[in-house]
């Protein structure tokens, strides 16, 4: 019974970790094998993936016989599958550019926005872009250089990898190791927690996560960016500078179950899905338009 | 039986060493402990802040968890009268049935802004200790109530026809003879605080850096598995199960010594 050997098979933790990961590998593996009538098969982002993947569980429910398969791989993998056939649809976390116009369509399913938040009885009401990388890069790290209380600022960050990072980054014109964070956190919710526990703490999540949060009584704000107030709807009209489209993409004009697929993730219907994921709906009249508009 | 879990096992660490080696490979074992930092989309793969981090948070707890597990094994025993220490076991065994998540939740909206009033910003080493603490508490404390039953009754009764007085019973007699099971527990119980990750991550900060204080936060492997997995691609997936790989080793290491220490004496 007491067998020092035997913590290898109790330590239950790590056990079904990597249980998981080889599992995972396994069902990803007979997935891809299995065949229906019908199969659509979506590759790219990991920040689109998830909200597909639940889009495409409705549209399997409401249309028997078809099968929708949907892998993760990055914003790269979704363009590069798309361009060689591996995939029917692209996913992407971003706008197209404009040198892929020629070679892809775009069509905007849903937006993701960044807000930064503040603990609620923080009483700086705004800060500047530039404020953002000061503090960000370490060269400010108290509140009363930019306008608030006699206190250090908790720097909040987000692991490597995550997309909302990148956005953030980018947009900031920021390096990951530049940043000097006294937390790293995983997702929204986490974040969330982190900053509504921590009076001089500044921190970035999606904006339908915060919003959200703030409807349900956590005690958090969110901060404007460039002069622009952080919500759903700015994200929405596109006026929200940290912001993005998250795009289905396609080589050919789409035609039959692709068309009608991307027809399906742009109405109405997954509204729902959309905001339970935190992202921002967009009309689907509106969406073509708005694609090329992000096209920078 | 036995054979199917070795040959999981043994598949197990196949598989993690293999989706390793490419980082390996390509990277080299150096670069592990010696880049400047853990920046992996930027090729930078520094473990062993993590592998400090780790270790740091597992001793912290274990050596705060032993002394209070042992005493709380001690009271059940020999001090608390039979009803007490029969509902105070069943506390204790309901302090291990608690999913490591709530112990974070619990970790993130109540230790951690506690702390940060004491030193912001609080996500810290410190609470990563505590709540591990409290996690493995329950495994040192009834492994060790279980290894004192098993001291066969004479030995409780010779201790008392020699007018021993009851520490000198507990501590000259009863931890000795009971060595080995203790000594186990606290091995089980550093397994499970080397391997705990739900908790750690919501608790400790996970910034990468090599702690200068208790207040300092720290990112541990299962952490770093944990936060960066699930966005990992190539390269960076790869370096992330090279810190799986060092976790295998770390806990193979742990069970090689605690065989060294206990592995030939008898269970009482």
């Amino acid at each position: 019974m007491t067998h020092p050997f035997q913590s290898l098979f109790l330590n239950s933790t790590r056990r079904n970790l990597l249980l998981g990961m080889g599992f995972s590998l396994l069902l990803t593996a007979c997935s891809s094998g299995s065949s229906a009538d019908q199969k659509l098969t979506l590759t790219g982002s990991s920040t689109v993936a998830p909200l597909i993947g639940e889009i495409a569980k409705r549209y399997e429910a409401e249309n028997p016989g078809i099968r929708i398969d949907v892998q993760t791989g990055g914003s790269s993998r979704g363009l590069a599958d798309a361009s060689q056939g591996l995939a029917d649809i692209g996913m992407i976390s971003r706008g197209l550019k404009a040198e892929e116009e020629g070679e892809f369509q775009g069509f905007v399913i849903a937006k993701d926005g960044i807000g930064l938040i503040v603990h609620g009885d923080n009483p700086v009401q705004a800060i500047s872009d530039q404020q953002v990388v000061d503090i960000y890069k370490g060269e400010v790290d108290a509140w009363q250089a930019v306008g608030g209380n006699n206190a250090p600022i908790t720097v909040v960050n987000k692991a490597e990898g995550r997309s909302t990072l990148e956005l953030f980054l980018k947009y900031f014109e920021l390096e990951n190791s530049e940043v000097q964070a006294d937390v790293v956190i995983g997702d929204n919710q986490q974040g969330i927690k982190t900053v509504a526990g921590n009076p001089n703490a500044l921190g970035y999540v999606s904006i339908g996560a915060a919003e959200y949060d703030i409807a349900q009584g956590s005690p958090i704000k969110l901060l404007p960016v460039d002069k622009i107030a952080a919500t759903t709807e700015t994200v929405q009209d596109g006026s929200f500078p940290l912001s993005r489209p998250l795009t289905l993409v396609v080589t050919e004009p789409p035609m039959g179950l692709t068309q009608d697929f991307i027809n399906f993730a742009q109405s109405e219907q997954v509204h729902d899905i959309v905001r339970a994921q935190n992202f921002v709906p967009v009309s689907s009249s509106l969406a073509q338009t708005q694609s090329e508009a992000t096209a920078n | 039986m036995a054979a199917i879990a070795a040959t999981l096992l043994l598949w197990i660490a196949c598989f993690v060493v293999a989706e390793a080696w490419p980082a390996i490979a390509q990277v080299g074992i150096s670069s592990f402990v010696a880049d400047t930092s853990w920046n992996p989309t930027e090729g930078l793969y520094n473990l062993w802040p993590m592998l400090v981090g780790t270790l740091l948070v597992s001793l912290g707890a274990v050596s705060l968890a032993i002394p209070l597990g042992l005493g709380s094994a001690v009271f059940c025993q020999f001090y608390a009268p039979p009803l007490l220490a029969s509902l105070y076991r069943r506390l204790i065994e309901l302090l291990a049935g608690i999913p490591s998540v709530v112990y974070g939740f619990w970790g993130l909206v109540t230790l951690v802004p506690l702390i940060g009033k004491l030193h912001p910003p609080g996500p810290s080493l410190l609470a990563g200790v505590i709540i591990l603490a409290l996690m493995i508490l329950p495994t040192i404390a009834l492994t060790a109530d279980a290894s004192f039953e098993q001291v066969p009754p004479s030995y409780r009764q010779g201790t008392e026809a020699l007018g021993f007085s009851r520490w000198g019973m507990v501590w000259r007699v009863m931890l000795p003879a009971a060595r080995s099971g203790l000594g186990t527990g606290v091995v089980l119980a550093t397994g499970r605080a080397l391997g705990e990750t739900m908790a750690v991550l919501m608790v400790c900060g996970n910034v990468v850096q090599v702690p200068d204080s208790l207040f300092a936060p720290v990112r541990t492997l299962t952490a770093n598995i944990a936060l960066e997995m699930a966005y990992a691609l190539d390269l960076h997936r790869s370096a992330l199960f090279v810190s799986g790989v060092v976790l295998l080793a770390l806990v193979a290491g742990l069970i090689a010594l605690a065989e060294i220490v206990f592995g030939r004496e008898a269970v009482p």
